[in-house]
């Protein structure tokens, strides 16, 4: 259990790295029933004008708010969840590879404290979220209630 | 085709209800890498004093993307879902989802800002219960790209 009175803004509360390749798009489109063909079909992707496939906004959210979870033990505890989605992440298919054993692309997730409310005994988790140091969510903010 | 500047403040009323399935938490938590027991195992949903399997904290977009498809697939609107992007999201959970839940959603569309040929569109979805009672508040942003974008 996290002690509230321990907590300190500006202190961080972990790291952690996700993988995305095709496998885990084709996925995520089949359980969030999002089936944009920029999330799956390359040429698709390429003719509206993106660099190729690219994640799914929502399966990058979904996916960086684990590192809360852990650090919460009960992802009910997460009351309010937030960002925006700035950049896109792009997920290659290397030659050669089963695009659902791929290594993927890495998004690297950092949690931070960023608020603290002691009357409602909430912590506010800042997420920095980034693809090769370029961040790819801003604003990502999970409200935890403790 | 343009983006009706009309669309500001209208709401699409709750549709049929989802049903929020036990499979369906576990196969959307594997889909977003989440790994906590509470989502996979009942045992370890009642540890945590939840009644039944935990959805995880984005699992609410599955409805409040059913609900703005009312509005995407609107001919109203005026909006090519070809051209749209996903700018924000935010989830605001007045209690945790659980399988077993029936959830109806309300779409509102709170602003429209045309820009160019495009614009930027924020919706509102009211997840409740069948029963009214209230779950989770979503608001999310698209942006429809104009044509000569």
């Amino acid at each position: 259990m996290i002690d509230f009175n321990t907590l300190q803004k500006g202190a961080q509360i972990g790291s952690t790295t996700v993988f995305v390749n095709r496998g885990d798009l084709v996925r995520y489109a089949g359980a969030s029933g999002d089936f944009n063909p920029i999330h799956f079909n390359e040429r698709f992707a390429t003719e509206v004008g993106l660099p190729g496939v690219i994640a799914h906004g929502m399966f990058t959210m979904g996916a960086a708010v684990q590192l809360v979870t852990d650090w919460a033990g009960d992802p009910g505890a997460i009351i309010d969840y937030q960002s925006r989605f700035t950049k896109p992440v792009p997920v290659a298919d290397p030659d050669g590879t089963n695009p659902s054993d791929a290594p993927g692309t890495a998004i690297d997730i950092v949690g931070t404290i960023g608020a603290l409310d002691a009357e409602a005994r909430t912590a506010r988790v800042d997420l920095s979220v980034s693809v090769e140091g370029t961040k790819v969510l801003i604003k990502a903010q999970a409200v935890v209630q403790l | 085709m343009s983006i009706n500047p009309e669309l500001a403040g209208r709401s699409y009323p709750a549709q049929e209800p989802y049903v929020v399935g036990r499979e369906k938490i576990r196969e959307f938590a594997a889909a977003v890498k989440a790994t906590h027991r509470a989502h996979y195992d009942l045992d370890a949903a009642a540890d945590l004093g939840h009644s039944d399997l935990l959805a995880p904290p984005t699992f609410a977009i599955v409805v409040a993307q059913r609900a703005d498809a009312l509005l995407v697939n609107d001919p109203a609107s005026g909006i090519d879902f070809s051209r749209v992007v996903h700018a924000d999201q935010r989830f605001t959970h007045h209690r945790p989802i659980v399988a077993g839940d029936e959830l109806v959603a309300e779409l509102h569309v709170d602003t429209v800002r045309t820009m160019g040929g495009g614009a930027m569109i924020s919706t509102r979805a009211e997840i409740t219960t069948t029963a009214g009672e209230a779950v989770a508040t979503t608001v999310s942003s698209i942006l429809v790209r104009g044509e000569e974008a």
